[in-house]
C-alpha cells in the first residue's frame, strides 16, 4: 500500500463518488479523477507487466507520455478497447478496466520468467536467434513469439459505434490549452473580433500545467471568464491534435462519449476535425524526462511532475514515504509543493554538486533531508518500491533509504511532434538538454514551454546516473514500453549501428505507442556518449502522425460497410435481385453473375444459361458498358488518331470494333462503336475502363490536339443496354420495335439503327459478344426497366433465359473474343492478341503506332494469345496457372506464360482455355504442360476460336 | 492535404479534387514515324526527376476537368505557380533564381 487520498485539496468533486472495477475488484474514486489517480488513491501501485520481460510496472507519468499503465476498457460487446493509458481515462460510474499482458494475474504472472532469461533476450535478440532448425520456425517459434508479444488483446467483434468527421476553417488554431495556449488564444480572439479562433486540448478540461499549480488557479478562473466573453473563440477539450499536414491542415480527434457512463453514451463516439487554419499556434508544452538508473522501472518510481499532479490536482499522495531524485530544479519545486500539501517527502537526492540555496532552505523547511552530489544506484522492492539505494557521485556507497515512492526529475523535453510533422526544423539547446524549435515551414509558431519559453529552473544533463556498480549487471530503463535498457543502446553501438535511425530500429527505442515521449532524448544521450559524438552529430528521429494512438473508426468515419465504396447499380438491378441473381463486383458496379434456379450451384446455372442462349435466346444487362458521345466536325479525325482502326470511311449506321493502345503500343481498352452521323459517334469502352478512356481522350484533346473541333460527353449512365442474344433474338423484339426494318438484308451484323421500342427512342445495335444472332438495345436509362420487362414477357414463348457475367464470359471465350484486362495484362500488342486485323494498315499515325515498330515489339518469342485444350477434356485449368514446355526440368522452371481464361464449355462438351504463351502463334498443335500441386496437365495449343470459326451462326 | 490553385477556376482547392498528370511540356511528336527508336524511347519513358522545381501537369478531375501546368518543388511540395495549358509559365529566373 503506498498511495492514498489526501484529506483535502485537488480539483476532484469529493461529493460525487464514482465506483469502478479494476481487474474485477471494486474501487471508489471521485468525479474528476482519472483511472490512474483513482487507483493510486486506493493504494494500487501495480498497473501492468512490461512488454518483453513482464516486469511489474506502475504509473510513470500522468499525461500522454505514460508508457506502462496500459489497460483495457470494456464498454460492452464490440466496445472493448485495449492499450489505453490509465491517466488519460476519466472515471465514470461503472467503469470496467483490466490490466494486460499477464497470466494468470497481474500479481502472479507466469511471463515473469522472461525477466530471468533477460540475458538471452536483449534488444534485437530475434534477429540472432530462433533460426534453427528451420522447420521449427513455422510450427513452434513463430506461434510462441506471437502469443508472447503484444500488450493488449485485439478486439474480436466489429465496432458498433459510429464516428463523425467535420471540416472547419479558422484564422487561428491553437493546439494546447495550458497557460501559454490560453493566453495566445485570448490574445488572437481579442485582436480581431472577426477572426475565428479555435483552442483545442487533449485533456478533459483546459488549463494544462496550471491545473497542477494551485497558485495559478485564480488566473485560470479569470481566463475562463475571458474566454466566455469572446464569441469568436471556440474551445474544444478532449480534442487531440494528431497530425499537422500540408498547408496548415490539422487533423484532431475529439472524444465525445468515452468519458460518460455507458447508459448515457449516445451519438457518435468520436469526431474527426479537419482544420484548415490561417495560422497554427503550437502550445503543447514539455514533458519531463525520467532518470536512467538501475531499477528505475519499479512500481512506485514515477516522474516528479506525476507526483505533483497526483497531489495537487487530484488530492492523492503518491506514497507514504516519498523520496525524490533530481538533476533539475523542478524536482525540488515539485517536492516542496507536495510536502506543503501534506505529502511525507523524506529525502531529495540530487546528482548535481550545487543546488540553489533558496531551494535547499525551502526543502529543509519542510523537513526534507537533502543529499546533493549523490546518485540513486538501485531500487529495492519488486512489486513496489521498498527502499532506495544511494551513493555519492564520487562512487562511495552511502545509504539505503526506506521509501514506497521515488519521484524522478531528469529535466524537460519540449513537445515538438506536430512542429516536426509540419517540417519545422529544430536546434539543440544545451541548457534544456533537448531540441527546441528553430525555423517554421508552415505558417506556425510555438509558444510556451514548447519553445523553451518557460522556467522550470535550471538543471544538468546526465545520460545515465553515475553508479559504481558494473554496467552489465544493471537494468536501467530508457524506453519503458518497449523494455529497452541503457545496456541495449550501448550494445547497438558496439554492434556497429551509428545512425540514430538504425539504433532506434535495432533496439526499438522510441517505437512504442508513446513514440518516445519519455525515451527519445535519454536514448539519444546514451547513444551519443557511446559513440563519443555530440548529440547534434547523432541526430534525432522523425516524428510521424498520429501524436497519440487514434481509433481506426475516427479515421474512417462513415466510410465503412455500405458506405465504404459507392455501389453503382444499373436500372435493371432490382429485377435481377427479384429473380434471385447472385452478384459480383466489377469495378464499382454490382453486376448479376448468374441466376440460379432451385438448388443449382454456379456451374449448373451457368451451363443451363449457356445452353439456353445458343438454343433459343438469353437476355443480359450490359448497361455498365462505358459510353462516350463523340461529336463535332473533327469527330472521325479524332477517333482515327486515338484508335488503331480506320474510322473516316465508316458509314453512318455502321459499327466497328475499336482497339485502343497506349503510346507504348500495348492494348489499353476495346469496344464496339457506331457512327450515327458524319459528326457523331456512339463510342463504347469496357465497364472498368470508361473513366480511364475518357480521361485519356481529354488529355489528348486538351493538351495535344486543341485545334480539333470535337467534344466528348460521358453517357455511361444515360443509356440502359439490354443485350438479347440467341437464334430467336429477332423474333423476340420484332413486335416491340417500330421504325426499324429488322430483316437481315436491311439490318446486317455490326450495324446501328435508330427508332423506337415500346414507344421509347432506341439506338438498336446489331452486335454479338456470344457468336449468336444478337442485339444490344440502348434506351434512355429511365426506360430501361420497362423495356427489359417487355422483352422478358415477349420472350416467354421462346423460353427466354436471363444470364449473368459468368455465362457472358464463357460464351465469348468459345468464340475467342478477348476481355481486356483478363486476357491482356498491359504487355500485349494487337499482334500478340491476334488482332492485327483491327490495325489500319494505311493509317499514317495513331496513338501507339510508332511503338509497334520497336525491335522489342516485333522480336520472336513474345507472349501471344492462344487456345489450350486439355488432354483430359474434363479438366478445367485454373486461371493464372503457369505453362512450361518440359515438366521434368529443375525448379525454377522456365515459364512460357499463363492461363488467362478457363471455362467448362457446354457447347463443346469439354473444357476450353485461353492463354498467353511465348511464341504462341508458332506453337499450334504442340503439347505443353501445366504443373499444379496435385497433378501436371497436358494441353494442346490451338487457335482461340473454339466454336463456329466461320461465324455462320452470326449470319442469320 | 495540399492546396492547389486551378488557373481555370481561379480557385484554390484541396488536392483531393485533382489528379497528377506527369511531367509537363512534353509535346507529342508531329511525325512519330520520323523518330529513331532512341528518340521515341526518350519521348515515351525518359523523364526528369529533379530534386527541386518540377514542371508538371495536374487535372482538376473533380472540378472543371481541365488539364493545367504547375511548378512544384519536389522537396517541399510547395507550388510556385500554376498556369494554363499552352502557356509557358514562369522561368526559374522569374521565380527567383536557378534550381
Amino acid at each position: 500500500m503506498s498511495g492514498y487520498r489526501l484529506p483535502a485539496g485537488g480539483l476532484i468533486d469529493r461529493k460525487a463518488p464514482v465506483r469502478l472495477l479494476w481487474d474485477g475488484e471494486g474501487y471508489t474514486g471521485f468525479s474528476g479523477d482519472n483511472l490512474a489517480s483513482a487507483l493510486v488513491a486506493n493504494g494500487v501501485s501495480l498497473f501492468g507487466r512490461s512488454f518483453k520481460y513482464h516486469r511489474p510496472r506502475g504509473l510513470l507519468g500522468m499525461g500522454a507520455e505514460e508508457p506502462n499503465a496500459l489497460v483495457t476498457i470494456d464498454r460492452g460487446p464490440g466496445r472493448v478497447t485495449p492499450n489505453l493509458r490509465a491517466p488519460a481515462l476519466p472515471v465514470y460510474e461503472g467503469m470496467a478496466a483490466t490490466s494486460q499482458n499477464r497470466y494468470p494475474s497481474l500479481k502472479y504472472d507466469l511471463g515473469e520468467v522472461n525477466n530471468s532469461l533477460s540475458t538471452f533476450l536483449p534488444a534485437g535478440f530475434y534477429n540472432k536467434t530462433f533460426m534453427w532448425p528451420r522447420a521449427a520456425w513455422e510450427k513452434l517459434y513463430e506461434p510462441a513469439i506471437r502469443r508472447m508479444a503484444g500488450l493488449g488483446e485485439s478486439p474480436k467483434a466489429s465496432d458498433p459505434d459510429h464516428y463523425e468527421a467535420v471540416y472547419a476553417h479558422c484564422e487561428v488554431l491553437v493546439i494546447g490549452a495550458g497557460p501559454a495556449g490560453i493566453e495566445a488564444a485570448i490574445t488572437a480572439a481579442k485582436a480581431d473580433p472577426a477572426a475565428r479562433v479555435v483552442l483545442i486540448d487533449e485533456q478533459e478540461e483546459i488549463g494544462g500545467g496550471a491545473l497542477s499549480d494551485p497558485d495559478l488557479w485564480d488566473w485560470l478562473k479569470a481566463a475562463y471568464d475571458d474566454i466566455s466573453a469572446l464569441p469568436n473563440l471556440q474551445v474544444l477539450p478532449r480534442t487531440t491534435g494528431i497530425a499537422y499536414l500540408h498547408d496548415n491542415y490539422v487533423a484532431a480527434a475529439e472524444r465525445l462519449t468515452d468519458h460518460l457512463p455507458i447508459s448515457e453514451a449516445t451519438g457518435p463516439r468520436e469526431r474527426l476535425w479537419r482544420f484548415r487554419a490561417g495560422e497554427v499556434i503550437l502550445a503543447q508544452g514539455a514533458i519531463e524526462r525520467p532518470l536512467v538508473f538501475d531499477g528505475n522501472d519499479t512500481p512506485g518510481v514515477m516522474l516528479a511532475s506525476a507526483g505533483r499532479t497526483l497531489a495537487l490536482r487530484y488530492g492523492v499522495a503518491p506514497g507514504r514515504a516519498v523520496a525524490v531524485v533530481a538533476t533539475h530544479d523542478s524536482g525540488w519545486t515539485d517536492a516542496i509543493a507536495i510536502a506543503k500539501a501534506g505529502v511525507n517527502v523524506t529525502t531529495i537526492i540530487d546528482a548535481r554538486a550545487t543546488v540553489s540555496a533558496d531551494l535547499l532552505a525551502a526543502a529543509r523547511a519542510q523537513g526534507i533531508t537533502v543529499m546533493t552530489a549523490h546518485s540513486v544506484i538501485g531500487v529495492k522492492g519488486r512489486l513496489e518500491v521498498t527502499a532506495v539505494e544511494t551513493a555519492s557521485t564520487a562512487g562511495s556507497i552511502s545509504s539505503t533509504i526506506p521509501a514506497d515512492c521515488l519521484l524522478m526529475a531528469g529535466g524537460w523535453t519540449p513537445t515538438l511532434h506536430l512542429w516536426s510533422h509540419s517540417k519545422g526544423t529544430m536546434k539543440w539547446d544545451d541548457a534544456w538538454g533537448a531540441y527546441l524549435p528553430d525555423q517554421p515551414f508552415e505558417n506556425t509558431r510555438v509558444v510556451g514551454a514548447g519553445a523553451g519559453d518557460w522556467s522550470f529552473g535550471s538543471g544538468e544533463t546526465f545520460a545515465a546516473l553515475p553508479t559504481p556498480r558494473p554496467a552489465h549487471k544493471l537494468k536501467a530503463f530508457v524506453d519503458f514500453q518497449n523494455d529497452v535498457t541503457a545496456k541495449d543502446i550501448r550494445l547497438a553501438v558496439r554492434e556497429g549501428f551509428r545512425s540514430i535511425e538504425h539504433i532506434k530500429r535495432y533496439t526499438t527505442n522510441g517505437m512504442a505507442t508513446d513514440q518516445g515521449k519519455t525515451s527519445n532524448i535519454n536514448g539519444l544521450q546514451i547513444a551519443s556518449e557511446s559513440l563519443s559524438k555530440p548529440v547534434t552529430a547523432v541526430g534525432l528521429t522523425t516524428f510521424r502522425p498520429p501524436y497519440t494512438p487514434t481509433t481506426f473508426g475516427t479515421l474512417s468515419g462513415h466510410h465503412k460497410g455500405a458506405l465504404f465504396q459507392p455501389v453503382r447499380k444499373s436500372v435493371i438491378d432490382p429485377w435481377a435481385t427479384a429473380h434471385g441473381a447472385v452478384f459480383e463486383n466489377v469495378s464499382q458496379w454490382r453486376r448479376a453473375r448468374y441466376f440460379p434456379q432451385g438448388t443449382e450451384d454456379m456451374h449448373a446455372a451457368v451451363n443451363r444459361e449457356c445452353r439456353a442462349v445458343r438454343a433459343s435466346v438469353g437476355i443480359f444487362d450490359a448497361s455498365t458498358l462505358g459510353k462516350i458521345e463523340v461529336v463535332g466536325p473533327d469527330a472521325a479525325e479524332f477517333l482515327n488518331r486515338m484508335y488503331t482502326n480506320p474510322w473516316k470511311a465508316l458509314e453512318p449506321g455502321r459499327c466497328r470494333y475499336g482497339l485502343l493502345l497506349g503510346e507504348d503500343g500495348f492494348i489499353r481498352d476495346d469496344g464496339v462503336s457506331a457512327r450515327l452521323a458524319p459528326d457523331r459517334f456512339h463510342l463504347t469502352t469496357t465497364t472498368g475502363g470508361a473513366a480511364r478512356v475518357l480521361n485519356m481522350m481529354e488529355d489528348y484533346l486538351q493538351t495535344e490536339w486543341a485545334d480539333l473541333d470535337v467534344w466528348l460527353t460521358s453517357t455511361t449512365e444515360q443509356w440502359a443496354v439490354i443485350a438479347l442474344q440467341g437464334p430467336k433474338a429477332r423474333e423476340v423484339i420484332a413486335p416491340l420495335v417500330d421504325g426499324i426494318d429488322l430483316s437481315p438484308e436491311a439490318f446486317p451484323h455490326m450495324a446501328l439503327r435508330e427508332g423506337t421500342i415500346c414507344g421509347v427512342p432506341t439506338r438498336l445495335f446489331r452486335v454479338s459478344f456470344t457468336g449468336e444472332l444478337g442485339f444490344e438495345i440502348n434506351v434512355p436509362a429511365e426506360h430501361g426497366r420497362m423495356v427489359w420487362e417487355a422483352i422478358w414477357q415477349a420472350g416467354q414463348p421462346h423460353h427466354i433465359t436471363p444470364y449473368g457475367t459468368e455465362t457472358m464470359h464463357v460464351l465469348r471465350a468459345e468464340k475467342g473474343y478477348i476481355i481486356v484486362g483478363q486476357d491482356t495484362d498491359g504487355t500485349l500488342t494487337p499482334y500478340d492478341a491476334g488482332l492485327a486485323w483491327a490495325v489500319g494498315k494505311k493509317k499514317k499515325d495513331f496513338v501507339g503506332k510508332r511503338s509497334l515498330d520497336r525491335p522489342d515489339m516485333v522480336a520472336p518469342g513474345r507472349k501471344q494469345l492462344v487456345g489450350l485444350l486439355t488432354e483430359d477434356p474434363n479438366v478445367v485449368l485454373e486461371e493464372g496457372a503457369q505453362i512450361v514446355a518440359n515438366p521434368a526440368q529443375a525448379i525454377p522452371m522456365t515459364m512460357l506464360g499463363h492461363v488467362t481464361s478457363s471455362y467448362w464449355s457446354e457447347a463443346l462438351g469439354r473444357s476450353i482455355a485461353i492463354a498467353m504463351v511465348a511464341g504462341g502463334h508458332d506453337r499450334m498443335g504442340q503439347t505443353l504442360h501445366i504443373p499444379m500441386p496435385d497433378a501436371t496437365h497436358r494441353v494442346t495449343v490451338t487457335g482461340t476460336v473454339f466454336l463456329d470459326p466461320k461465324g455462320s451462326r452470326l449470319d442469320v | 492535404m495540399l492546396l492547389i490553385h486551378c488557373p481555370y477556376c481561379d480557385a484554390t482547392r484541396p488536392e483531393l479534387e485533382f489528379t497528377y498528370g506527369g511531367q509537363a511540356h512534353i509535346a507529342r511528336p508531329l511525325d512519330p514515324s520520323a523518330l529513331t527508336d532512341a528518340e521515341w524511347e526518350n519521348f515515351l519513358y525518359i523523364r526528369s526527376n529533379p530534386r527541386g522545381r518540377h514542371r508538371e501537369r495536374w487535372r482538376h478531375t473533380h472540378g472543371c476537368g481541365r488539364f493545367f501546368n504547375a511548378v512544384r518543388d519536389t522537396v517541399t511540395d510547395r507550388f510556385a505557380a500554376t498556369y494554363r495549358t499552352g502557356e509557358t509559365g514562369p522561368s526559374d529566373a522569374d521565380l527567383g533564381g536557378a534550381q
